[in-house]
């Protein structure tokens, strides 16, 4: 029993069957890609998995819990953090702010009226955040307005603050997307780092397939809103049906 | 200082000495000279500063840290207004139960609309907010003439009940005060060709400023504060971070709407009257305006802006043509007519226009308000004075 378990998910928009029957079971403490085409399903189905979307039938399951018709903030606090395609990150506040922002949030949960304490003063939540910072090399950039960074360094901070909260389940879409062949590597090392480190779960949808078989234990192939096949990386890559629906006949 | 970093403990002190020193400060020109009516040191517009200071602090809560744009916080004004005649009118002269009482009131109204208003954000929050204003006004002066008295407005009258004060028989409505301490009580203190008014009203105002101003730094500071820049900054972040946005942004608006009743229970203690022209949308528009210009999301910024449209308001509007006519006497006939003919539009009644020209210079060159203004002139003096020390071998502390 994994600590995701997806079962039967259907999701239709219109006439378009963006979903059908997916079923997905991710096993703690490996790191699970979801890849496919364009139109594959791939987001919709993270969405479902974050409270974004409702599927119209099927369960998910996280850590024996259901999250369907919870609230984005909600399944956040049992323990799945994600990090999106273009970084979303407090663009106008300090990287420290930035980081402070999820060890309340870890701390004193969805919300909490603390507005006669100084944000300065509190030391729990800003050792926190600063050892997540070092870890990530970034303890230099610390008073830096976090909009005015490199596009590697955004998605280095949004990866830290998921970090910051210690979350059970990593959802990362797309992590490298727009990236410079550089920055790609430099993310691909900190999440193998993570991985190596941490007692955390990944989940990663991904288009670059040199991100995907150089971090993933186990690879699902969605293709029209229906997983293909389901094994190790050496598998699909020689797999016949992957190479026809994903990788194209060239490949 | 009061649990303040030393810069804003700093800040608070400065305004603190300013407030304290206006009546000194705002008089600069000695009584009966030319330029005697650019004074604003007399208790009236003082009042009017400091409580308009308090409503734009309180808007700035909001407007400044959320990015939300409320429309409508005149209602709350107008209802902390009512709220504090009636305490007035039932309890006692007394200013304390009718500024609680305004603030609780005002607190409850800003409670319910903002619980349907941030249902939406956007331009469709303001457009909620400014239709519950309008509401607020119209009952106001029709439906609801028994409680607020409609056109005519509330006044305390000889026979109110006023059931903790002692009874009075010369047939005079008794006046504001505090544990006996007159509103209207002044003294004035004649120095050479100068005079001082120092006003108990205005003290008592400037007082519950500073306070307002005091908690508004600590909002601005604390993880509160930080929680509500995160709202403006990015919701959804802030939903996948496993934090409510609504509630954080409710709170903001209920804090502000308590300090824009805060505002008119203090106006009503300091002039004790209350009509619904004080909700009408362009008293909520004036509070956006004071924000902007002094400096959204800035500490010191609604304060200045409010004392900004406040002066011009009372001082600008009170040059008439005789008076331009007076300044330039002096100057050829003809010419003087020209000059005179040019700037009697900018002045009097046409003040409005000397304001949306400041407002529109603001807005387009100093984005961050009177603030900012200040900001990039001690950045000027700065650099002017670098070179200097540099010559003398002096090192100069960063001036935080």
């Amino acid at each position: 029993m994994g600590i995701l378990e997806v079962k039967n998910v259907n999701k239709r928009f219109g006439g378009l069957q963006a979903l059908g029957d997916v079923n997905l079971s991710v096993a703690e403490n490996t790191c699970h890609a979801i890849i496919g085409p364009n139109g594959a399903g791939k987001s919709t189905l993270l969405n479902c998995l974050v409270g974004k979307l409702i599927p119209d039938t099927g369960s998910v399951m996280f850590d024996g819990q259901s999250v369907l018709g919870r609230s984005p903030h909600e399944i956040n606090q049992m323990g799945i953090s994600r990090v999106f395609q273009t970084p979303e990150i407090f663009g106008e506040l300090s990287v420290m702010e930035n980081m402070m922002i999820p060890c309340f949030a870890r701390r004193d949960g969805a919300f909490r009226m603390h507005a006669y304490k100084d944000a300065g003063a509190e030391r729990d939540i800003i050792d926190r955040a600063e050892s997540v910072l070092e870890d990530l090399n970034m303890i230099d950039k610390r008073e830096m307005t976090a909009s005015s960074m490199s596009r590697g360094d955004k998605r280095r901070l949004e990866i830290a603050m998921c970090l910051a909260q210690e979350p059970r389940l990593l959802l990362l879409d797309e992590p490298t997307a727009g990236m410079a062949r550089a920055d790609t590597n430099n993310t691909i090392d900190l999440l193998k780092r993570i991985k190596a480190e941490r007692d955390i779960t990944i989940a990663i949808i991904e288009h670059d397939m040199h991100v995907v078989f150089s971090l993933a234990d186990r690879i699902t192939v969605l293709a029209q809103g229906t997983p293909l096949v389901e094994d190790t990386p050496d598998k699909i890559k020689g797999h016949p049906k992957v190479r026809e629906a994903y990788l194209g006949e060239a490949a | 200082m009061f649990g303040l970093n030393p810069k804003d403990a700093r800040l608070l002190i400065i305004v603190a000495i300013m407030v304290v020193a206006a009546p000194v400060l705002l008089n600069p020109f000695p009584e009966g000279s030319n330029l005697a009516q650019f004074n604003a040191g007399y208790p009236d517009l003082m009042q009017r500063f400091v409580i308009f200071g308090i409503f734009a602090i309180g808007f700035n809560i909001l407007f400044g840290l959320t990015g939300y744009l409320s429309f409508g916080h005149a209602a709350f004004l107008g209802i902390g207004s009512y709220a504090a005649i009636w305490m007035m009118k039932l309890l006692t002269m007394n200013i304390i139960p009718g500024i609680i009482v305004s603030v609780i009131v005002a607190g409850v109204f800003s409670l319910a609309v903002g619980w349907i208003s941030l249902r939406r954000s956007g331009i469709y929050f303001s457009i909620l907010t400014l239709a519950f204003a309008q509401m607020c006004y119209s009952l106001a002066y029709s439906v609801l003439t028994p409680i607020t008295g409609g056109e005519t407005g509330l006044q305390p009258k000889v026979n109110d009940p006023r059931i903790l004060d002692a009874a009075t028989n010369d047939g005079v409505v008794p006046k504001t005060n505090l544990f006996g301490l007159e509103m209207t009580s002044s003294t004035e203190i004649v120095m050479g060709g100068w005079v001082f008014t120092l006003n108990a009203g205005y003290y008592v105002a400037a007082l519950v400023m500073l306070i307002s101003f005091y908690i508004s730094i600590r909002i601005f500071r604390s993880p509160f504060g930080v929680m509500l820049r995160a709202v403006k900054s990015n919701q959804q972040r802030m939903n996948y971070t496993g934090l409510n946005p609504k509630p954080y942004t409710l709170a903001a608006f209920v804090i502000s709407g308590m300090y824009a009743g805060l505002a008119g229970g203090l106006m009503v203690a300091m002039d004790t009257q209350a009509g619904a022209d004080r909700m009408f949308w362009t008293a909520s528009g004036e509070v956006v305006l004071m924000t902007i210009l002094g400096g959204v999301g800035t500490l010191i910024g609604p304060v200045l802006g409010a004392g900004a449209i406040k002066y011009m308001e009372n001082i600008l509007s009170k040059i008439n043509k005789d008076i331009l006519h007076q300044w330039f006497a002096l100057l050829p006939d003809g010419l003087e007519d020209v000059i005179v003919a040019l700037i009697y539009p900018f002045v009097g009644k046409g003040w409005h226009l000397t304001l949306g020209l400041l407002f529109m210079l603001v807005v387009i060159f100093l984005p961050g308000g009177l603030v900012e203004g200040g900001q990039r002139i001690a950045a000027l003096f700065k650099r002017k004075r670098k070179p200097e020390d540099a010559r003398s071998g002096k090192s100069t502390e960063p001036a935080e």
